[in-house]
């Protein structure tokens, strides 16, 4: 739920008004009150602010952008950390996800008064590690907790890196992944003995199971969303291209070159295109229509984060599995991003950086929790743990890690930015039927040669 | 302009004719006394607010960061060609002028209707003058909390009315693009009209009895009144009115930001959304510089044809 930014935006917006209704209907009564009230109200924060000293010394301050499932299972994390010996006490503070998120942890930041833990998506600290709003993580301050670079996945590791310098601590890889409906696929006999969904490999194979799976629906193959969520049209597009030999980055030189290999941008958007004019896939759906069409048997498979595993376990009487994206093309690969935790910049005293980092260490700890909601821990102990190897269908697409590719780095592109927004309508268009392979691509380039030829604000 | 305007002020500080004639050491004492009352309001009046449009007409030919320190490069018009040529800002732009037309015309009329009928109430005339002032004293974000549980789908308050009157499916009015703006607008009226109608309360309390007792002797009917009295005489309240309700309107921000954030989409995204947008979000304090400069001088054209509008009304009449 956290990251359906496009579609639920209206509505996330209450969400968002709530809090700030209330600090600013706060600010009017206190006001309303009388000055006197106010002052003492807000007396310290006040002191604090004039004097640059900290609000409530000896706090962890810990900002985050969970909401939904996500937002439940990280607060019972916190709860853990609040409850274990030795813990600081917390104070965690929940946002809205997307840019006004980013824009918040910016602003705090540069005035001066950050918070001392923060999360970010993997491709949003590399901007703000970029704009030197992060402290980075040396190997001694991993060492403080007990921890080292060898204790994470190393996709998300090398990552997150910025000239060679560490500046987050990955948490989880969120993958885009195949989710199939265990009904259909069983009677389109796509399932192994032991019920798991057999391997398919290649162009052929995927059309297969799609006609396999259409046959017993008598609608539809796949399902993904085509309609008014750009980031899903992108992140099917990019899982496919980067499956691909000989492709490239989209982005190149920091954003200031596009260098996509554009016959294989062309071929992989007439790929799609061709999905969705055979009826194998539908042409028109939305974010929730795409999942609809799974969990009411009208497709036998649907492409999406693994985070929708939530969703489908809600849904009474859907049996499902999960699995990585099959290897259409030639070599395996799944668009994903990482949430991480970053420490914004700030002068730290050695007891801050400890507090800091124990919290940081103790929330890996509780990665167990945290894959619940589909991330795959990106922990090792955790990931490689019997505990997670027997959570199902989690543990079934956990490889799917290893392949991760990542947004190109640039300042206006990351999850949920500005070149997701660009390159993801157009790729709905193509999926819709609405535009040539070769008039998308054209839209895509001259409207990001605009910011490929502006200077980076960073 | 602020040394004019100080100086302006201290002349007519001066007491009386006598002191001009006296002369010019006490004229003198008077003016560095004038000059002392102002400072502590010219002070605040030129740091936080000539100097920061001073500070972004400057920035908008830079390439000016919001997490560097100081300019960045020299960009020239880059920035403003960047806006002129953006889909985006035109269609920010678009939208701004949309919430002005929808907003202005109920905002000046139906304040003048409400402050004409509170006006002809015999009993209670607080009650009314305060029911309609009361939405104005709230702050943007309560009212746009109340609104957005009105409008809240298939729930809220005015689906479930269309629902009552038959509509089984009524299109939530936030969430519907060509609806979005209509239903911010919508807030916007019901939150300022209390100020256009105290406004218009007190022309109208300005206007004698006698002008209406003596066209009542003639046999004038009351909407013959409002025609030929009330209007005429309340056109310097309403040039204020329209003036006002327009710069207001070319400056939403706060109910956009907080009932929709610009969407569903971008169907109401308007230019200060833009502006914050590209400041603070994209961190390009440059090309957000050039986008409000841009705002400044249409509002500013607006304001022009109002005032030759205005002029040419004023020679008519002559």
């Amino acid at each position: 739920m956290a990251f359906r930014d496009r579609d639920s935006g209206s509505y996330a917006a209450g969400a968002r008004l709530s809090r700030r209704g209330l600090i600013r209907g706060g600010l009017g009564v206190a006001a309303g009150a009388g000055l006197a009230g106010g002052l003492s109200a807000c007396g310290s924060a006040l002191s604090a602010g004039i004097a640059g000293t900290q609000l409530a010394p000896g706090t962890v301050m810990y900002w985050n952008l969970f909401g939904g499932g996500d937002g439940v299972r990280m607060v019972a994390m916190q709860d853990a950390y609040t409850r274990s010996p030795g813990a600081s006490p917390l104070q965690a503070a929940t946002f809205a996800w997307g840019n006004p998120y980013y824009t918040k942890l910016t602003l705090a930041t540069v005035g001066g008064a950050p918070p001392d833990v923060a999360i970010s998506h993997l491709t949003r600290m590399q901007n703000l590690a970029t704009a030197n709003l992060l402290t980075e993580f040396t190997d001694d301050m991993l060492s403080m907790v007990g921890l080292s670079p060898s204790d994470f996945n190393q996709t998300p590791w090398e990552a997150q890196k910025l000239n060679g310098k560490s500046y987050a601590i990955p948490l989880d890889t969120h993958p885009f992944v195949l989710y199939y409906n265990v009904d259909v696929c069983q009677k389109a006999g796509l399932l192994d003995g032991d019920g798991n969904l057999k391997p398919i490999e290649g162009k052929a194979g995927w059309e297969a199971a799609l006609k396999a799976a259409k046959d017993v629906t008598k609608a539809y193959g796949a399902s993904v969303s085509t309609v008014g969520d750009t980031a899903t049209s992108w992140r099917w597009f990019t899982t496919l291209y980067s499956q691909r030999n000989g492709n490239t980055p989209f982005l190149g030189d920091g954003g200031r070159k596009l260098t996509y290999n554009r016959e294989l941008t062309l071929d992989t958007l007439a790929y799609i295109q061709q999905l969705t004019k055979s009826g194998l896939m539908p042409a028109n759906t939305d974010y929730a229509g795409a999942q609809t069409l799974m969990f009411t048997g009208k497709a036998g498979f649907y492409l999406e984060g693994e985070w929708e595993i939530t969703t489908a376990q809600a849904v009474k009487g859907l049996k499902f599995g999960m699995a990585p994206v099959p290897t259409i093309f030639d070599k395996p690969a799944a668009q994903a991003d990482s949430h991480t935790f970053v420490l914004p910049r700030m002068d730290r005293t050695e007891d801050q950086l400890k507090r800091a980092m124990g919290f940081i260490k103790f929330l890996l700890t509780q990665s167990m929790t945290w894959a619940m909601g589909g991330h795959i821990p990106a922990y090792l102990p955790i990931k490689n743990s019997e505990a997670y190897q027997k959570l199902l269908p989690q543990a079934n697409y956990a490889k799917a890690a290893e392949f991760a590719v990542y947004d190109p780095p640039a300042w206006y592109s990351g999850s949920g930015s500005n070149f997701e927004n660009i390159t993801g309508a157009q790729i709905g268009l193509v999926q819709q039927g609405l535009a040539t392979p070769q008039a998308a691509l054209d839209s895509i380039r001259s409207q990001l040669e605009i910011y490929a030829r502006t200077e980076s604000p960073l | 302009m602020t040394t004019a305007e100080l100086q302006t002020t201290a002349t007519v500080a001066r007491p009386s004719r006598f002191d001009d004639e006296v002369g010019g050491p006490r004229t003198h004492g008077m003016t560095r006394a004038g000059w002392l009352f102002l400072a502590p309001f010219a002070v605040f009046y030129i740091l936080f607010l000539i100097w920061p449009v001073i500070y972004m007409l400057i920035t908008s030919f830079f390439n000016t960061s919001m997490v560097r320190s100081g300019l960045g490069s020299f960009a020239g018009l880059a920035n403003y060609h960047e806006m002129l040529t953006k889909p985006d800002f035109w269609g920010a732009l678009w939208h701004t002028i949309q919430f002005t037309i929808y907003t202005t015309p109920p905002l000046v009329i139906l304040s003048f209707v409400f402050a004409l009928l509170a006006n002809r109430v015999q009993h209670a005339q607080w009650f009314f003058r305060l029911a309609f002032f009361v939405p104005f004293i709230l702050p943007s974000a309560a009212i746009a909390l109340i609104w957005t549980f009105i409008f809240t789908p298939s729930t809220g308050l005015w689906n479930e009315f269309q629902s009552l009157l038959g509509d089984p499916a009524p299109l939530p009015v936030l969430g519907t693009p060509n609806l979005a703006m209509i239903g911010i607008a919508i807030t916007t009226v019901w939150w300022t009209i209390g100020f256009n109608f105290v406004l218009y309360l007190a022309g109208l309390q300005d206007i004698p009895r006698e002008l209406y007792e003596a066209a009542a002797v003639d046999g004038a009917t009351p909407w013959q009144q409002i025609r030929s009295i009330t209007i005429p005489l309340l056109s310097r309240t309403t040039t204020l009115v329209l003036l006002l309700q327009i710069v207001a309107s070319m400056k939403i921000f706060d109910q956009v930001y907080l009932m929709t954030s610009g969407g569903p989409g971008v169907s109401t995204q308007v230019l200060l959304g833009l502006v914050t947008n590209t400041a603070f979000t994209d961190n390009r304090i440059g090309a957000a510089s050039a986008a409000s400069v841009l705002l400044f001088i249409v509002i500013l054209i607006i304001t022009l044809a109002r005032q030759i509008v205005e002029s040419i009304q004023n020679r008519r009449e002559a």
